[in-house]
């Protein structure tokens, strides 16, 4: 992080990070106003005024899709004839290649995802909240359980939340691997303690989640927003993004490859890709120059150079026929090898694939034999239209969930950027073929 | 330049090895029940337990013998075939024996454009072993995973419940020494 003092007026979320990264306890957490939003949300707020508070803020999904929180807040059931167990769960299974901003929040500022997460629950009348953690997490698993110990025993958590009549119960749950444990319905078959298999939408978890009662899955960055939309309201959250975009707010962004200084910032939303690569990250590393990038994980299309002046927002990287993902770009240097590249993307993409319907199980793996073949020169001819053919069979609407299509984003890209380069890897003769 | 792909046939042979020298039968201590059992209540529903379940057993044994996937459904009121088909789904639960130490490298891209092939290499042609592989002596299991969520820090690995930035493949003597 910056070593200029930050303040949470402009950085709400990373302010209170420390120098050294360790989170804050409970007493120093509440002395740089922790659990002031909770307080203010029991004592002044209705249910109902939380949900619109963060609808008013227009608070996109930091996981990647961009769908406003504050809607899907409220298709959730509410009143005497809602179901009397509701549930949310946060998404803390950040696995999406290229990601690395939930992690910093859960280890550095455990409390303000908790906090986040009581004035949530409350906003649907949830009693009771799960924190879905990759296995791998263990320092955040450490650091939210002891903020959650501790919020029990200052009674921000419990029977009754601020000595109120609503009570909330909090846990983390740890998983056991998978990527696909990130998509929503796969997330919540995976915490009822069964394979990861996405389910079919609709029934949306709102209405029928965990076990069937409305369920709200949100992404950790997402979460951690509302305790300060709460606090400072919906227009200051609005006005964070100094004017550089149409959506609200600040972002985590950040950069990896082989760039000078790589990490991850609180910035404005809409910051641009040059901005947070060339300032932020420092330029790529001497010696090497930008060949392309993935604005936002490993299921985001590659953009160019050319590109890096663009807006990192949800509709203006749409608009450039990518995503913004998660919004951590990672740079690709004119070193590499793009078929090598890609190669590497659609191994991961067709292990992960949960096997549940053909297109994918079957189609990642040929997509990445087709790869690793062109990638040792060995291609034959009608490979690369057998790819762009992928690109449609695992596209949107061919599958089950979003996980071939994220994985042909990547593919479709690099074949439209740098077809020269896949050409090259055809055999020239039926020898380098067989080798 | 091609990775090596890992197939089970080698994960049976390799795991040959060090499952002679398994020990003793499997038992479920009274400790590791109550775990369970005190996991069980965070639930609507006891099921959702299994996979912490599993995570139980595996740290007193370091893998999930057979008739631990008995023992578990039994607790929990489910098939033993739910448990298995739960444990063989998740790549962090070890259903053969692995060794005392796991090392498990990101091979996801940001890993992939900072060094992983030289590390990946450099660990195989210290230890002797390919990805899936268990050393004969059974100090160490080299397995490949998926993006770790530390980008920034590329090459990334984990050797048990440790995460390592920056891995050097000339350092990663002095690492293993750690890991005993």
């Amino acid at each position: 992080m910056s070593a200029v003092r930050l303040s949470g007026d402009t950085h709400p979320l990373t302010y209170r990070i420390q120098p050294d990264l360790k989170p804050l306890d409970l007493k120093a957490y509440e002395a740089l106003d922790g659990y002031a939003a909770l307080r203010k949300t029991i004592k002044e707020l209705q249910p109902g005024d939380v949900t619109k508070l963060v609808k008013d803020a227009n608070l996109r999904g930091r996981g990647g899709a961009g769908f406003p929180a504050g809607v899907k807040w409220s298709l959730v059931p509410m009143g005497a004839d809602a179901p009397k167990n509701k549930y949310l769960v946060c998404n803390a299974d950040e696995m999406e290649p290229g990601t690395f901003k939930d992690r910093l929040l859960m280890e550095s500022v455990p409390h303000q995802l908790v906090e986040s997460m009581i004035i949530a629950a409350y906003a649907i009348q949830a009693r009771r909240g799960y924190i879905f953690l990759r296995g791998e997490y263990i320092v955040a698993a450490q650091n939210l359980n002891r903020a959650i110990d501790e919020a029990k025993a200052a009674g921000y958590l419990g029977n009754k939340v601020c000595g109120g009549d609503w009570g909330f119960e909090l846990f983390v749950h740890t998983g056991a691997g998978r990527y696909i444990c990130g998509e929503e319905t796969a997330l919540i078959n995976s915490l009822e303690g069964r394979r990861a298999n996405p389910r079919a939408k609709p029934p949306f978890p709102q209405i029928a989640g965990l076990w069937g009662k409305p369920t709200v899955v949100n992404n950790v960055e997402t979460l951690s927003n509302v305790a300060h939309i709460v606090l400072r309201g919906a227009s200051w959250f609005q006005g964070l993004n100094q004017g550089k975009s149409k959506d609200a707010g600040t972002k985590l962004y950040g950069v990896s490859g082989r760039v000078k200084n790589p990490g991850c910032w609180e910035l404005p939303m809409g910051t641009t890709a040059r901005e947070i690569l060339e300032v932020h990250g420092g330029g790529m590393k001497d010696g090497l120059k930008l060949k392309c990038w993935l604005p936002g994980g490993a299921s985001t299309d590659f953009l160019l150079p050319e590109h890096l002046d663009l807006a990192m927002d949800f509709d203006t990287i749409a608009r450039a026929q990518s995503r913004m993902g998660t919004g951590l770009l990672t740079v690709v240097d004119d070193k590499q090898n793009i078929v090598s590249v890609v190669r590497n993307l659609e191994d991961f993409f067709a292990r992960e694939s949960c096997g549940w319907c053909t297109p994918c199980r079957d189609g990642l793996p040929w997509t990445h034999k087709l790869l690793q073949a062109l990638e040792r020169g060995a291609g034959q001819t009608g490979d690369l239209e057998a790819l762009e053919q992928m690109t449609r069979f695992l596209g949107p609407g061919k599958t089950f969930c979003a996980h071939a299509p994220g994985a042909m984003e990547p593919l479709q890209s690099a074949l439209r950027f740098f077809r020269g380069e896949f050409e090259a890897g055809i055999a020239k003769s039926p020898s380098q073929v067989a080798a | 330049m091609s990775e090596p792909v890992i197939k089970l046939a080698d994960l049976h042979k390799q795991s040959a090895a060090a499952a002679a020298s398994t020990p003793a039968p499997f038992v479920m201590y009274a400790d590791d029940r109550a775990a369970i059992e005190h996991e069980m209540h965070h639930y609507e529903d006891p099921r959702a337990a299994s996979i912490e379940a599993l995570k139980i057993v595996q740290k007193r044994y370091g893998w999930v013998p057979d008739a631990a996937i008995a023992e578990i459904g039994g607790l929990l009121g489910i098939p033993a075939s739910d448990v298995e088909g739960v444990a063989t789904f998740y790549n962090l639960i070890f259903r053969r024996p692995v060794g005392r130490h796991v090392i498990k490298v990101c091979d996801s891209i940001s890993c992939f454009l900072t060094g992983y092939d030289d590390v990946r290499s450099a660990f195989s042609a210290k230890l002797g072993i390919q990805l899936g592989q268990t050393t004969a002596d059974g100090r160490f299991t080299l397995l490949p995973i998926c993006c770790l969520g530390a980008c920034d820090k590329g090459p990334v690995l984990m050797i048990d419940d440790d995460t390592h930035g920056n891995i050097a493949p000339d350092k990663i003597d002095q690492l293993l020494e750690r890991y005993k």
